[in-house]
């Protein structure tokens, strides 16, 4: 190991410090790092293939048959109005895999690695946060022909739809904020992948996403429309000509596409801001 | 004009644990600093206080002639850490690790390139370069986490307990690699436990305990302190410990140090070779049998035993048994362990 030591054999050429040029490049290379980790664990993908396509199973045939959608028991209608519903919540459950993958990070020691080095702050959060993304889109690609298999059909029109993936794409972004703040919080990559999925069953149930909420009790029915989650999934549900639309009078679902996108911005702003915070200050 | 490694007064509390308690460092521009303490002791805490991982309640920190507290990243620039345990991304191979690390140092990425290829090469890693860095040995992790470290060639490097955990091969490896480092004029704070490490490669060391500096200076200056050269027996028979500690104690300048296990007594002394021989002939009327007998000069354990009034390394096991055994003070784990 003979030169190992000497000067560097050409001088460090730093690049223009600080600015979103640099916070965007540095959070392309950690992007590409958990891609390229995504790559060499297949299982996990295909782990996070198969719960979607099992949920549209189990809920289309175990539960079909017997709920009421717009004054009809078809199971059908059902399939069709579920989708929305298993769309999105098949992107939060995004939400669990990025909380376990920081924590992992914390545990190995490699957030203080990237912590140690001159790079932009929030570009390890916003790089799994990415990277994330593009797993999330392949998930829901995946799952679009899985739903077209089983009867779901695309009502109005391809650039509609595409909206309703866009919608479906941010809210997934946004949750997986959150689930970078539960993977800084928690001390063990085990515990962020629990603590990431248990409260999203709250969520993603208290909604219009697999019943019709105005058959709820009125309090739970508030929560229902109010909840982020529920603006997402009627927002689909108009956007691709899905039965099932619900006629609620609260603001959210009567401008579903407006409510999703500001919800998914609120998280994101404020789960960022969070996380970046805790990052700063993060200690294994 | 402080060194390349300077802290005046560093304190950092966790809850009611005073991980530092007022630490000061001066670590010339070139030279090592071995930091050397038993778990908990502060170390990795005043690793993390100068490297921008953790910002301390109060002091001073100075790193390359930078102000840590306010310009931690032009800090960041500056300095390479390698921790405890070997950070880099398993699922990655070792080409792509460096690669990473270099530009998120922000290098071009061609630049990054080059010098990925060029660190692979002079750790003897070209062979594993495009093999996920999990399959490597744990020697290979540690040098690929090294070369991480070193990939724009920093004027001050941190390494945390650099060598725990390897075997002795791959820590006469590593020692030679920092020796390099260090002829090649990079500074060094090194943490350690193992008090053989620090002897051979620190020209300074700092002892630390409870979060406070407890002594400082070269190997050969905290040896002194600790008293001249001491004679070491090794009795053949168990029953006969006790009475070669009394034969030992009539000599010495103090109490006689028992090993149980290993029947083996120490005893500092004054008066060298022919007093040596005094006590042979003495154990000897006695009917003492003895395996080995020796004049020795005191080692850093010594030192570290005389002190702090415990020993340095935990030999039991890692979990802290034999800490909390060996240290009366209870004390919580220390951060960023």
């Amino acid at each position: 190991m003979s030169a190992v030591t000497q000067t560097p054999t050409r001088p460090l050429t730093p690049r223009p410090a600080g600015g979103p040029a640099q916070s965007a490049r540095d959070s392309l290379v950690v992007a590409k790092r958990n891609l390229i980790r995504m790559s060499r664990i297949p299982e996990m993908v295909i782990f996070g293939l198969i719960q979607p396509i099992m949920f549209v199973v189990l809920f289309s045939y175990v539960f079909g048959g017997s709920m009421n959608i717009g004054g009809t028991t078809d199971s059908g209608v059902y399939r069709e109005f579920l989708m929305a519903g298993i769309f999105a919540q098949t992107v939060t459950f995004a939400t669990a895999g990025a909380g376990a993958g920081i924590a992992d990070d914390m545990h190995k020691g490699l957030i203080d690695r990237f912590r140690s080095l001159p790079m932009a702050r929030g570009a390890v959060l916003t790089g799994r946060t990415l990277a994330d993304l593009v797993q999330t889109a392949l998930t829901l690609l995946v799952l679009a022909i899985v739903a077209l298999l089983v009867g779901w059909r695309i009502h109005e029109g391809i650039p509609k739809a595409l909206g309703a993936f866009g919608l479906l794409l941010l809210l997934g972004y946004a949750f997986t904020w959150i689930g970078a703040l539960i993977g800084l919080s928690v001390r063990t990559p085990e515990a962020a992948t629990s603590g990431g999925l248990i409260w999203l069953f709250p969520v993603t149930f208290i909604s219009n996403a697999f019943v019709d909420s105005s058959q709820m009790t009125p309090w739970l029915r508030h929560i229902a429309d109010w909840n982020p989650f529920s603006a997402t999934v009627q927002a689909c549900r108009e956007l691709f000509g899905n039965p099932g639309v619900s006629h609620s009078g609260a603001w959210p679902m009567q401008h579903s596409v407006w409510a999703s996108l500001l919800w998914s911005v609120l998280i994101i702003v404020v789960f960022r801001t969070l996380s970046v915070r805790k990052y700063r200050n993060a200690t294994a | 004009m402080p060194g390349a490694i300077y802290a005046e007064g560093l304190v950092k509390t966790f809850g009611d644990v005073r991980a530092l308690d007022g630490v000061d460092l001066d670590v010339p521009e070139g030279t090592v600093l071995g930091l050397l303490g038993p778990n908990g002791a502060g170390k990795t805490t005043a690793v993390r206080c100068l490297t921008t991982l953790l910002t301390p309640d109060s002091g001073k920190a100075v790193v390359a002639g930078i102000d840590v507290l306010k310009h931690p990243n032009e800090v960041r620039r500056s300095i390479g850490l390698s921790g405890q345990f070997a950070a880099v991304d398993e699922y990655l191979t070792g080409r792509e690790n460096l690669q990473m690390v270099g530009q998120l140092y922000q290098m071009k990425a061609k630049a990054a390139k080059v010098r990925a290829a060029e660190l692979l090469d002079r750790f003897h890693l070209t062979d594993a370069a495009d093999r996920p860095s999990k399959t490597y040995s744990g020697g290979m992790r540690r040098r690929l986490d090294l070369a991480a470290a070193l990939v724009v060639s920093p004027p001050v490097m941190f390494m945390d307990e650099p060598t725990t955990g390897l075997d002795p091969r791959n820590r006469l490896q590593l020692w030679e690699v920092i020796q390099e480092l260090v002829a090649g004029g990079t500074t060094l704070l090194l943490t350690t436990q193992y008090l053989e490490e620090a002897d051979h490669l620190a020209h300074d060391i700092c002892v630390i305990d409870h979060g406070r500096v407890i002594a400082r200076g070269t190997s050969d200056q905290l040896k002194a302190q600790t008293g001249g050269e001491r004679v070491e027996v090794v009795v053949h028979e168990r029953e006969h410990i006790t009475t070669a500690a009394e034969v030992l104690a009539g000599f010495g300048k103090g109490e006689a140090t028992v090993e149980q296990h290993t029947r083996k007594l120490t005893v500092p002394v004054s008066g060298g070779a022919k007093l040596l021989a005094e006590v042979i002939r003495e154990l000897d009327v006695r009917g003492i049998e003895i395996d080995d007998i020796g004049l020795r000069r005191p080692t850093l354990d010594d030192v570290f035993i005389s002190l702090t009034g415990h020993v340095a390394e935990e030999k039991v096991d890692e979990n802290g048994a034999a800490a909390a055994a060996a240290q009366p003070r209870k004390r919580k784990k220390e951060a960023g362990k």
